[in-house]
């Protein structure tokens, strides 16, 4: 889709992000010890740094990947919602409380304070590092994806201006301007998402077949006249013809009016009936400068063409056209009885130049998208393979798992002043992003129906629903959307930071650093760490945020929380035991994610079949492995003087 | 940090609510990812006000989080060796100034 930039929506998101900035290097001004740096001092309310979890949270992947998700397939998009809400209740009940009495500034810190080694600072520092990082991937793609649309910008200037921004907010701030931006984009979030939503059930659902030709029904010998309907076919060359395994899918026409290009249908069948119906489809050939759309190079002059918006219901329950304002229930039982037009793709080979993608529409009962199994990566739960289940079971305990291990989560309790302080901000924090993720549902499933997505970037589903309803909201809910990639990007690099000074050169490497000097250090780490991630972001751009998400709840689920959970509750548990389950389970469960399917098939442009991973997610194997190597390496493999040192302690 | 002194037994109580408030949410949240997987089909049976299975168990789950939360706060008791701190602070703050 080509996107017009408007002068209110670029008005509305630079005052949005100057008025981040500018906070953060107000509140900055003071932070100038490490204490104050790393950990805003203790000081920050627990209500305040409640909202703040999620602010750090609710990141680009819960708000855009999710409603991408439930925008393109329905439910299952929501079962991330899920997941990730439950993974609160490990936080709370669990690591909460202790995580605050152990540790000082660090994940790291915790891990190590009962036996003050330099290998468990290494391996905690080296795997917050890696989490972080990984975790920073999808917030810098959905950044760029962000931008485009709303300042007409390419994706990789979106990319670059956040890594800018953001490493001016960390090296400006640290840890108590963080929170603050954390604390207004949380409470901004969610109260602009109630406020669509709201929006949203006003405007009711409405059909619509107007904006994709329909043609039929038709004959078998009807589609193999030279013109159909009065329209002159296209001979089908290369890969548009049929072959033995697979009948010709499309028929392409000569534009009635002079247009470039061609105009493109998918062939139908009709249940219960031999004819055929002819939908209009959509096709995009080549990348970048070249790209051409439905044969035409993309554009809006003569001569050109550009994709059109999707996303419509094409019956609605006893033939309406318009329900009128619907009820938080009366919504998704209304769309339960409608049919929606969801879309398919499938990439045709020319014989010359760069593949075809061509995305056709596929309608589909309303209750297929109200359960989950619609998405392909989650279709196997209605399959009959094993392997699907587990991938899918693998998921969800990473999920369930990940939350309470991920580091920029875990730093947020050394804010506030003692255990109860982080359990009342953690009861906070679920209140709100439970909220929060009621209301996806309903955004994506809106998005789905509201005629204004984006076939190519799914990310962009909730802010093009808030265009959809008033462009005045697109510009809100896209620039929330920024201050929350920001927000989540400078917690990330916040806590890379303070791994690489705190525990790799102080902890590890025994470098004697002053308070201040240490700040140096850590911001100085901050400046190389977001380089990573702008260059890694604009590799990654093709990727929907949500799913780049669930690979760093694996890694991180699989390699601190064994770690974490067994320092808490097994008094066993010795130093080589945690180093070796916090290496074990990262290198595991990172090499797993890199020999998958998913990543072969979307990230090395290879053949999924060729995968050596027997599923995508490692969860569910490597998560029990780092348990099992701790639980090893402890009994077996550790020094003397440790095992009385452990026990002087327990 | 103090790590090594026995925990109070306020907050021995409260870990163990916490665990068992965990167990009870695990339970539930097993149930709901065993059923996806291997019942995918019960997920559209109609439950409560013509909303299926997947929407009420989904709803369901996020709800009754926030509820298990607000039990756990309002059950938690005030570990002593806390009080103590919190006065401490207040008392080294209030000099301070």
């Amino acid at each position: 889709m080509i996107y017009d930039p408007a002068p209110l929506a670029i008005f509305i998101f630079l005052g949005f992000v100057f008025g981040t900035v500018g906070l953060s290097f107000y509140l900055g001004r003071k932070a100038k010890s490490s204490e104050g740096y790393f950990a805003a001092h203790g000081q920050i309310p627990w209500a305040v740094n409640g909202v703040a979890f999620a602010g750090d949270y609710l990141s680009a992947a819960s708000f855009l990947g999710i409603c991408g998700m439930i925008a393109a397939y329905g439910y299952d998009g929501f079962l991330y919602s899920i997941g990730f809400l439950a993974g609160w209740i490990v936080a709370l009940f669990v690591i909460a409380e202790p995580m605050k009495r152990l540790g000082k500034f660090t994940f790291a810190d915790a891990l190590d304070a009962k036996f003050n080694s330099r290998g468990i600072k290494g391996a905690a520092g080296i795997s917050t590092l890696v989490v972080s990082i990984f975790y920073l991937i999808p917030q810098m793609v959905g950044a760029g994806s962000l931008i485009q649309p709303l300042l007409g910008l390419p994706h990789w200037v979106g990319v670059v201006m956040v890594g800018v921004v953001v490493i001016m907010i960390v090296v400006t701030a640290g840890m108590v301007s963080t929170t603050w931006v954390q604390f207004l984009k949380g409470s901004l979030l969610v109260i602009f998402s109630t406020v669509l939503v709201v929006m949203l059930l006003q405007k009711g659902l409405t059909t619509d077949t107007s904006s994709f030709e329909t043609i039929g029904p038709l004959s078998e010998q009807d589609l193999k006249q030279d013109t159909i309907a009065g329209r002159e076919v296209i001979p089908p060359t290369g890969g548009w013809l049929s072959t033995a395994d697979k009948k010709q899918e499309f028929i392409r026409f000569i534009p009635k009016d002079g247009r470039a290009g061609y105009d493109i249908f998918h062939i139908d069948d009709i249940p219960g009936s031999d004819k055929k119906l002819l939908r209009q489809a959509q096709s995009v050939t080549g990348s970048g400068k070249s790209k051409e759309i439905d044969g035409a190079p993309n554009g809006r002059e003569s001569g050109e063409r550009e994709l059109q918006p999707i996303g419509h219901l094409s019956k609605l329950p006893g033939g309406e056209t318009s329900t009128g304002p619907l009820g938080p229930i009366s919504f998704f039982t209304t769309i339960g009885d409608s049919e929606v037009i969801l879309w398919g793709s499938t990439t045709i080979t020319n014989p010359k130049g760069p593949k075809t993608t061509v995305y056709y529409q596929k309608p589909t009962a309303g209750n297929r998208v109200l359960r989950p199994g619609e998405h392909p990566k989650f279709a196997g739960i209605r399959g009959e393979s094993f392997g699907d289940k587990l991938n899918f079971l693998s998921l969800m305990l990473a999920l369930f798992c990940g939350t309470a291990s991920l580091p920029h989560i875990l730093i947020r309790y050394y804010t506030v002043k003692d255990g109860s302080a982080a359990r009342k901000s953690t009861i906070v924090g679920i209140a709100t992003i439970g909220f929060f993720y009621v209301l996806t549902l309903y955004l994506g499933l809106g998005a789905m129906t509201s005629g204004a997505l984006d076939l190519t970037d799914t990310n962009m589903s909730a802010p093009l629903l808030a265009n959809s309803i008033r462009p005045w909201l697109f510009a809100v809910i896209s620039a929330i959307a920024f201050t929350t990639v920001l927000g989540t990007v400078s917690g990330l690099i916040l806590a890379s930071s303070g791994a690489v000074a705190h525990d790799l050169l102080i902890g590890v490497m025994g470098i004697k650093l002053s308070g201040e000097s240490q700040v140096k250090v850590a911001k100085l780490a901050a400046i190389v760490v977001g380089g990573i991630a702008i260059i890694l972001g604009v590799l990654f751009k093709e990727l929907n945020v949500g799913y780049l998400v669930g690979w760093a709840f694996s890694v991180a689920a699989s390699a601190n929380l064994p770690a974490l959970v067994m320092l808490l509750f097994w008094k066993k548990t010795t130093k080589e035991g945690i180093i070796a389950s916090v290496l074990v389970g990262m290198v595991s469960s990172l090499g797993w994610i890199l020999l998958s399917a998913d990543t072969y098939k979307s990230v090395y442009g290879l053949d999924p079949n060729d995968a050596i991973a027997p599923f995508s997610q490692p969860g569910i194997i490597t998560i029990p492995l780092a348990f099992i190597t701790l639980i090893v390496f402890s009994l077996f493999f550790s020094s003397k003087q440790d095992e009385s040192a452990s026990k002087a302690n327990a | 940090m103090n790590t090594s002194d026995s925990p109070s037994p306020q907050r021995r109580y409260n870990t163990r609510l916490g665990l068992f408030l965990f167990l009870v949410y695990l339970t539930l949240y097993t149930g709901f990812v065993l059923i996806n997987a291997f019942a995918a089909d019960k997920m559209e049976t109609i439950v409560l006000a013509g909303l299926n299975l997947a929407i009420v168990y989904g709803f369901g789950l996020i709800v009754f989080a926030i509820v298990l939360a607000l039990i756990y706060g309002l059950m938690c008791r005030k570990d002593p060796a806390e009080l103590t701190e919190t006065a401490e602070a207040a008392t080294t703050q209030g000099d301070s100034k």
